[in-house]
This record gives structure tokens, sequence and C-alpha cells, in this order.
């Protein structure tokens, strides 16, 4: 029996009636890993892995009903600290990290015996669209192994698009779940910001960094989110407020429903086969009984002018404590302790984080702190009210995810500006903290080339905490069409 | 463009050393940022506040008290020098 490409409810099912056991399923995905040449892993954790699934399939044979991750395999985005494990971050000055604690979001899946399978590869320190930055080489799109899987959720969406893993955490500061989600033709869900604890999870910029997941549908991500979010005393800014009853309240009621199609997303420049795909999707959901109005936001275009300060700014501040002196890469060639910092951060950050480290530091220098770092955060104001006012109105905005499909592998690496233009259409609903959906809606061909048919991307914005709602739609959406079904062939 | 000296200053004061060929390179890659953003210098932003907190949390604060955590040593066992359960940093002159 094939087990890739199953669901959390269907494995689920599998596992309860005995038809297969966690350890059984977890030497299944180790095998497909080690036969995958994506370069989707940097750390697998094959012997945790197997006592992890023994004690699962302890668990299930004892009486009582089954948490629905037990025994069901999964990979992490290594940025997540895993008590133990060797946790990089996709850089080369973690490369011998071994985090002493647990990620909340870790904690909360071994809480219901789910199964680490192994840790995804990343964008360095989640720098990035494309999974390039990577110290240990950029993973592949299994749609078009020359083509980038988008990142900096890479290795995770490499991993889950072809049948790897069920599932995957990821994480999002402006694009990095959607964006992989969307090149790769699987579902990603960015949270809304706090709704999922960020504690034990490597920083980036901490007013925008979301821990979401990655799985093959919007069912499934409603399963995730039941666990992974909720209040953490560990990360002071989790919301409050309660968490629904997200799968039981799923349904696929859109009549009458208003959701917003927001007129700035169709960008110049997008590949006319993107739009074409989101368009008919739209379509889908009018024709589901959804009353779709179109809406303005106008000051979209800025919100990759706010992220290039903004997130930068919080990096320069969030990467200072990597000074190869607690923990991470030290230099060997330092005579004194200022020599210590800065050959140890020259020899352990790659090019992105010192570029992004270094813009930061000067938007927040003495002089320019007012003319950018300020301004930037007064226009995210800006934006963050535009989308409440829009919300007045719709309930959900439905859009692009991408003004592409995925781009060749080498694009990003000499392209400062490549993600800034990559995330333009997730990094506005970033800046304001809303939750999204990226889910697939169809192939089209790239506009630079090749004959490959790759994913398309429908993005589903919602208002702050409002994760049922884009849910809702969502699956909606895939209980009418089967587009979340269509696989690679490995 | 920024100065050469710019980005050395800037190098500095984030604490990372950059051979000749990275202080040319970051000069084109930080002004590339910098010409990208320039268009934000055109938005009014009259009343408004900066955002620092997007959910509307405020001073969020734990209840005071002691919390015994058990991994002291796997914590220093990442630190590259160890003297006596401290940490060993090079002489700061």
């Amino acid at each position: 029996m094939n087990f890739e490409f199953l669901e959390i409810a269907e494995l689920r099912q599998l596992l309860d009636d005995k038809k297969v056991s966690s350890v059984e399923l977890t030497k299944y995905f180790l095998q497909r890993i080690k036969k995958s040449d994506l370069n989707a892993f940097i750390t697998v954790t094959e012997d945790e892995a197997l006592k992890e699934a023994a004690k699962a399939d302890e668990f299930i044979a004892s009486p009582g009903e089954n948490p629905l991750l037990c025994g069901i395999p999964y990979a992490a985005k290594d940025l997540f600290c895993v008590k133990g494990t060797r946790t990089t971050a996709g850089s080369k000055i973690l490369d011998n990290y071994v985090a002493p604690f647990d990620a909340t979001s870790i904690s909360k899946v071994k809480d219901q015996y789910g199964v680490l399978l192994g840790k995804t590869n990343l964008d360095q320190f989640a720098h990035g669209s494309s999974g390039e930055t990577s110290a240990y080489g950029p993973s592949h799109n299994p749609w078009d192994v020359e083509r980038m899987p988008g990142g900096s959720s890479s290795g995770s969406a490499s991993a889950v698009a072809a049948g790897l893993s069920p599932w995957a955490t990821a994480t999002e500061t402006g694009g990095s779940i959607r964006i992989p989600a969307s090149f790769t033709g699987i579902c990603g869900w960015k949270p809304t910001y706090g709704r999922v604890s960020r504690y034990g999870v490597i920083a980036m910029g901490s007013s925008l960094d979301s821990i979401g997941a990655m799985a093959y549908s919007v069912k499934d991500l409603a399963i995730l989110a039941g666990v992974l979010a909720g209040r953490d005393e560990k990360d002071s800014t989790t919301g409050h407020q309660d968490v629904p009853a997200y799968l039981k309240n799923l349904n696929t009621d859109v009549k009458g429903l208003k959701i917003g199609v927001p007129k700035q997303y169709f960008i110049d420049g997008m590949e006319a086969g993107v739009k074409e795909k989101v368009t008919s999707a739209v379509e889908e959901l009018k024709k589901q009984g959804a009353e779709i109005v179109e809406v303005d936001l106008p000051n979209t275009k800025y919100g990759s002018l706010v992220y290039a300060i903004v997130c930068p700014s919080e990096v320069s501040s969030n990467l200072a404590r990597y000074d190869g002196i607690r923990y991470g890469h030290v230099t060997k060639e330092a005579k004194n302790l200022l020599e210590v910092y800065q050959k140890s951060r020259a020899e352990g950050f790659g090019n992105e984080a010192k570029r992004r480290i270094l813009t930061g530091t000067y938007v927040l220098s003495a002089g320019y702190y007012d003319a950018y770092y300020k301004k930037a955060q007064k226009v995210r104001q800006l934006i963050v009210n535009e989308f409440a006012e829009v919300f007045k109105s719709v309930e959900v905005l439905a859009c692009p995810c991408a003004p592409s499909v995925a781009p060749k592998l080498g694009k990003a690496a000499e392209d400062p500006l490549f993600g800034y233009i990559t995330d333009q259409l997730n990094i506005p609903g970033s800046l304001a903290g809303l939750p999204a959906l990226s889910i697939p809606c169809g192939f089209a061909k790239s506009e630079d080339g090749g004959e490959a048919q790759l994913p398309v991307g429908l993005q589903i914005i919602g208002p702050q905490f409002g994760e049922q709602k884009i849910f809702n739609v969502g699956h909606a959406y895939q209980q009418a069409t089967d587009w979340h079904k269509k696989h690679p062939v490995i | 463009m920024l100065t050469r000296e710019e980005v050395i200053k800037i190098a500095e004061l984030a604490r990372i050393s950059l051979t000749e060929a990275e202080v040319e390179k970051f000069q084109k890659e930080l002004s590339a940022v910098l010409d990208y953003v320039e268009e934000l210098k055109q938005v009014n932003v009259d009343g408004l506040e900066e955002v620092s907190q997007v959910t509307g949390l405020v001073n969020v604060q734990r209840e005071d008290k002691i919390v015994i955590t058990e991994n002291r040593d796997a914590i220093l066992a990442q630190a590259p020098e160890l003297k006596d359960g401290f940490y060993k940093v090079k002489a700061i002159l």
C-alpha cells in the first residue's frame, strides 16, 4: 500500500483501524526521504523517529481515543528548536547547535505523539523567498527539479509536495509559507500574528514572525491549527482569544458570503497563467454562491517597501545574539573579544544575513532612524487601517498568492530585491498580522520558458483571528475541486 | 551610493568584519535597497502613529514566580569554551 500524499485524517483512520502501525509508516517515509534527491532535509532524525513511532504504537494499542496527530510522521523546518536535535536555521553559524529545549509548537505535537522525521532545509535564518540562501544548498521543486520550491520554508514545501512527509511545520515573516506552498502546489497556513507561539523558533522579524504549517488540504490545516494555536506564557505576543474548534466548525457554506477581490493584487507583470487560474478559482467560489466584490487596497504597493526597512531592522536586532560565546560558531582567529564577535559573525553568516543585518543597522542608526524606520512604521499603520476598513464590508479576500509560478533556481542569487518582489502580495497582510492561506488552484507554464505545468496558488486572506473564515472558504473550494489532489510524479 | 566609509562604519556597529570585496558589494546592494524604499518618503503619514504591535496587546507580563529549569548543563554544553561552569571569553583589550 502507498501512504504518500494521504491526508492526516486518512492516516488517522488507517492507524486507528490498525491497518498500519506508526513504525511502519515512519519507516515508509524515512525510506522515501533516503531515496529523494530534492535536498529537502538538513537532518533526518531516524533513530528518534523510530523510538517516537514505537511509543505512539504503544499509545494506540492502549484503550481510549487517539489524539489527531498520534503516530503520524511530520517534518519540522530547521528553525524550530527540538530538544537534543541539531537545529541550524540553515546557517553555518548554528551548524553545531543542539537545542536544549523544545519549541512550544513542537511540544504540542509531541504531546499528541506525533513522529518527527527530521529537520527541513530553509533559506538561511528564513531570509529569502527561494530556498537558495541556505548554507546547505537549495532544495528543489518536485514539479521541476531545476526550479525553486520557494522560500523560506523551502524544504518543508519540497518534502510535503514530494510525499516525503504528510505535513510539515513552517514559518512566515513575509511570504515564507505562502510562496513555497504556492510554488509546490500544496496548502499553507500563515496564521494571525500571535495565534501560534513563537517560543523556541529562531527569530527573524519579531513583529511579523508567524508559526504555521503545510499539508495537503485545508481540512488538515484546520486540524493542525487546532493543535498549534493558543496562548503561551513563554510568548507574550500570543493572543488571548480562545481557540475555536476549527475542525468541528469547518463547513462549505459560502452562500451569500462576501469575498473581496483586491484589484491591486493583479499587478503589471503578473504571469497570464496565474491571473487566469486565480480568476477561475474566484469564479468557482461565485458559482457556489459567494458574492464577489471588487475592493480597493491602494497602499498595497508600499507593503514591500515598508518590509524592506522593518524586516532588516528586526533582523539586525535579533541576530545580534550570535556572538560566538554562548553557542554556535566561534572563530579560531581572534586576538581579543571584539575580534571574536567580528570574525565569528563574518565566518558564520551568509551573504543574505549580512546584507539584512547591515541594512537594518543602517536604517536604525542615529540620523536615519526617523527617515527610515519611523516613517516605515507609520506607513505600516496606513496598511493596517486600510485592511481593517476593507474587512468592514467583506469577510475574506481572494487573490493570487504570487506574481508567477516557480522560477528557475539561481534567479534569486544575484538580485537583492528578488524577495521583496516575489512576496509583494503576501507582505501587506503580514505587516497587518492577518491570517492567510495559499491553496492550489490549477497549473500554468512559466513565462521564463520550459514545458512543465507548474502549480498556481490561490491566496485567501482573513481579518485578524479570522482563521475559521479562511478555512471554511478554502475547504468549500476544495470540496468542489481537486487541484489539491494533484501530485508530482516522483 | 553609500560610501566605503559608511559601509565600514555600519559593519563596525554590527560587529561583522568585511573583506574589501564585501565592502564594495554591500555599497552597491545596500544602495539598491535604499533606492527601492525611496518612494516611501512621498507618502503622507500625518496624524499616524508608528505601529509597534499589530494585535493590540499592551505590557503582557507573566506571574513573578521562580521556575526551575532542568537543562542548565545542556545549555552550557553549547558554549565553545567554558571554565568552572562559566563562559570563557577573550580579554577585552
